[in-house]
């Protein structure tokens, strides 16, 4: 029971890091940009619904509702001011300009915030727990988190797959010349689909600020685990991430049973095995 | 019909290099303590920048986790001096083989991911590499150990010997870097990599082994980085799981050089390493800012003048400091006579 | 010549970098016509089609359509003004299914009389393949899908470039037997064409390029087999 209760921590941790990297597929499948200062942005998102919660008295969940507006328009400034420019066939402009936004996002953060640690603080939901069987417990918010980003995943294949925006974000990662021939105006549909990104970061970032503390320096460590779960579950595959997610979750919670420091590190070995043995990714789908 | 590479700019070039490393290798006759250290991180700087710029500039091989070799040349400085009783210096020299050979298996791996995905992936083998030494009890795990006096002071007979020893081995380390780095792309392989840098698939399809030369290429890095990592922790007398394998010291910075001086060339990281020192000695004082700062000025060269400093007066005014372009000269033979 | 009172293209020069593609190029189009521009390969008839749909932009000249300047008009403008581009080698979306390929020809939602319905019963055979994936179609059925994407934007001009390329005679008179049903609404069409006898019938006006210059221009009904020669070829 004790391995089941550590499988089941991990599958629904799974769910955030699904979450994590949810945002970061989307953009590499509209327009081959891997946004380095992704997981800064979830730091961001995090402390944006700090702000939000301590100017307004809200609880973080309430919080949503002004985070994830914030975030989606930050993103398509985002694009359409600065990222816009760094597409093309080079591939060192995107990279290196969003490892600059990186650097400057923690930097920000850092001179706004200080070092100190945070955690936002989500009420009763936090310590309630659901008896499943003998010995197997499930937490409110853990259970909470893995549902919503079931259903965000859920939600974006639907966009993707059956709205009038969807076909549009597929045409244009396509073939953007003959998109444009449709009528689509390419610089604004990146910007769209950066905003769409932000906005399911924006959820992560509050979903990761209820769990665990956070400080301006946590970014890079989300943006790996976002990649590792892309990774692990091939590209161009919403789902896949899903269970990329769930398999890095599980693999960390594996390792932190063995030896609390070995979490992380068993999360790592198992990407690279992964990389190693299938490097396409165990459940690989190019679009459509 | 012969290759020459010489201009006039160049020629120029050498000469006032030589002058200058002449006038540096006295520098401890005319400088003081601080400014050889001063000097001393200059010139690190300068080897791991002019690295990075090998492998990403030439080979389009875009790190951000150099600094898994950074630090893992410092702590098998530290194993070796520590564990094994070997000579510091010498074990520098032991560390960059060792570096080598740590890449080969991670090269494998990782070079199955392309472009930014490569990069990323560097970046989990840095942490990787900074966990496992977190693990290390012996070397001091999560907390870092430092250098006993006992291998210090048998390293020179006084501080001021010890401290003239490691300026002249920075600058040698330094030296020897771009050396080999000039020596590389002078050779047969450098034009290919140069190549590679123009236009990777232009490249292939003229039958260059492109996966073997960034392989190769990627394993040379790591043989340097790993030597100036151990240098640089040697020069710190202490080691940690996270200074070794920072991500701002090793990867920020030297991207920040390299981007600013010029991608792609050879002089770009030297002069984005002088720019970078003048800056720093200037905005001393402002820590987190500073890094805001240099992470807006790299942004904006990247997108409003992507070759760099060096690069944009290559482009106005065709010189070069070091004889590296290859110029066709129709009637003359290899004796230079017509 | 057609008065040019829907596209009138005046003097137009093109370049891709440093090579100049289109010299002082001139071509009108009226309401309701079918033109045809005719040229070997490399004669700058995609370069003019693409200025046209604003694609690219010419650096001299000008372009002209229902007299307002779209000389530097981008592509999705253009589209939205009403020009409409086939590009040349279909270029279907392979993501997208056929239905979704038309249906993303028609998201600007301009008002016109053609929809999803219309595109069916000028194609039947898309309708049979609707749900399949764009690349599963053959050649000819991959044109048919373009044109109807075109035509789903309801478009004043279209421009056709090279439908006949890569395709069977028999597959290409099918396609050229529906062109007259696409203009009987007043639509106009430019064709771009390398099959010469194809484009003279369907066509009432043609201009011929050669090395980026109109080296012959008139009714169809006018120009000699030798006259095309001489111009296509420049002899």
């Amino acid at each position: 029971m004790q391995w089941l209760n550590v499988i089941l921590q991990g599958v629904l941790i799974g769910g955030l890091y699904a979450m994590f990297a949810a945002g970061l597929s989307l953009i590499f499948g509209v327009m081959r940009l891997v946004n380095i200062a992704h997981g800064d942005l979830i730091v961001l998102a995090a402390y944006v619904s700090l702000m939000v919660t301590q100017a307004f008295g809200m609880d973080p969940l309430t919080s949503l509702l002004l985070v994830v507006p914030v975030m989606a328009l930050i993103g398509y400034g985002l694009q359409r001011g600065l990222l816009n420019r760094t597409l093309g066939d080079d591939l060192l402009p995107p990279l290196l300009v969003t490892f600059g936004l990186s650097i400057i996002i923690q930097n920000g953060l850092l001179e706004l915030f200080t070092a100190d640690s945070r955690k936002l603080q989500a009420g009763a939901i936090e310590i309630q727990t659901f008896q499943l069987a003998q010995n197997l417990w499930i937490g409110a918010l853990p259970l909470i988190q893995f549902t919503v980003a079931v259903a965000v995943i859920g939600g974006l294949q639907l966009l993707f797959y059956r709205t009038a925006l969807g076909r549009a974000l597929r045409a244009t990662s396509d073939d953007q010349a003959v998109a444009q021939l449709m009528g689509l105006d390419t610089r604004h549909v990146f910007a769209v689909a950066m905003a769409l990104s932000l906005a399911v970061i924006a959820i992560a970032g509050v979903f990761l600020a209820v769990r665990a503390n956070f400080d301006p320096a946590i970014g890079p460590a989300r943006l790996i685990f976002a990649f590792e779960a892309v990774i692990i579950g091939g590209l161009g595959s919403m789902w896949g991430t899903l269970a990329g997610g769930i398999i890095l979750g599980v693999s960390q919670a594996i390792g932190a049973q063995i030896d609390p420091g070995w979490q992380l590190l068993a999360g790592h070995i198992v990407f690279l095995a992964i990389l190693a043995v299938r490097p396409q990714g165990l459940f690989p789908k190019v679009w459509g | 019909m012969i290759v020459e590479h010489a201009t006039r700019s160049s020629r120029i070039g050498v000469v006032l290099i030589t002058i200058a490393l002449v006038v540096l290798a006295l520098a401890p006759y005319w400088g003081d303590r601080q400014t050889l250290r001063l000097l001393a991180e200059i010139f690190t700087f300068i080897a791991l920048a002019s690295l990075w710029n090998l492998l990403a500039g030439y080979a389009g091989l875009v790190s951000v986790g150099q600094q898994a070799f950074v630090g893992l040349g410092g702590y098998v400085l530290f194993a070796l001096a520590m564990l094994l009783d070997v000579n510091p210096i010498l074990a520098i020299f032991i560390a960059g083989p060792i570096g080598a050979l740590v890449a080969v298996p991670v090269a494998l791996l990782i070079f199955r991911l392309r472009g930014a995905y490569f990069a990323i992936g560097t970046w989990v083998v840095a942490e990787v590499f900074r966990l496992l030494a977190s693990q290390v009890s012996v070397l001091g795990g999560g907390s870092g150990i430092s250098l006993p006096a006992s291998v210090v002071l048998a390293m020179a007979p006084s501080r001021q010997m010890r401290e003239f020893e490691m300026y002249w081995l920075a600058l040698a380390l330094t030296v020897a870097t771009l050396a080999a780095i000039f020596a590389l792309l002078r050779s047969r392989h450098g034009l290919a990599l140069t190549a590679i840098r123009d236009n990777e698939l232009a490249a292939q399809s003229t039958g260059i082994g492109v996966w073997g030369i960034k392989f190769a290429v990627y394993v040379l890095t790591a043989f340097g980085t790993a030597m100036v990592g151990a240098f640089i922790f040697l020069q710190k007398l202490r080691i940690s799981p996270d200074t070794a394998f920072s991500v701002n010291d090793w990867t920020a910075f030297v991207i920040f050089i390299t981007v600013i001086g010029g991608i792609g060339r050879i002089e770009g990281p030297i002069i984005g390493t002088i720019i970078f020192f003048a800056l720093r000695q200037t905005f001393a004082g402002l820590g987190s800012l500073y890094l805001l700062m240099m992470g807006a000025v790299a942004i904006v060269v990247m997108l409003w003048a992507p070759k760099g400093l060096w690069g944009m007066i290559v482009e106005r005014l065709g010189w070069q400091i070091l004889p590296l372009q290859r110029h066709l000269v129709l009637g003359k033979d290899a004796r230079g006579k017509s | 010549m057609p008065d040019g009172r829907l596209l009138k293209v005046s003097a137009v020069d093109a370049f891709y970098g440093d090579f100049q593609a289109l010299f002082g190029v001139s071509l009108n189009v009226g309401a309701g016509q079918i033109v045809a521009v005719i040229g070997a390969n490399g004669a700058g008839k995609s370069t003019l089609l693409k200025c046209i749909a604003g694609l690219m932009h010419p650096s001299r000249g000008e372009i002209l359509f229902e007299n307002t300047a779209t000389t530097n008009t981008p592509a999705f403008e253009a589209l939205k003004r009403g020009i409409a581009l086939v590009p040349e080698g279909r270029r279907l979306f392979p993501s997208l299914t056929v239905e979704e390929n038309l249906l993303i020809g028609g998201q600007s939602h301009r008002a016109g009389p053609w929809t999803l319905t219309r595109v069916y019963e000028l194609f039947p055979v898309l309708a049979e393949r609707r749900n399949l994936p764009a690349p599963a179609l053959s050649g000819g059925q991959q044109q048919m899908a373009a044109i109807g994407r075109a035509l789903m934007s309801n478009p004043r001009l279209l421009l056709c470039d090279e439908i006949s390329l890569g395709l069977a005679p028999i597959v290409v008179r099918d396609i050229y037997a529906r062109l007259p049903q696409i203009a009987a609404e007043g639509l106009s069409l430019v064709i771009v064409e390398q099959d010469i006898v194809q484009a003279l019938r369907a066509a009432s006006h043609v201009y011929c390029l050669q090395e980026g210059r109109v080296a012959l221009q008139g009714a169809a009904r006018d120009l000699t087999r030798e006259k095309i020669s001489a111009a296509y070829f420049g002899v």
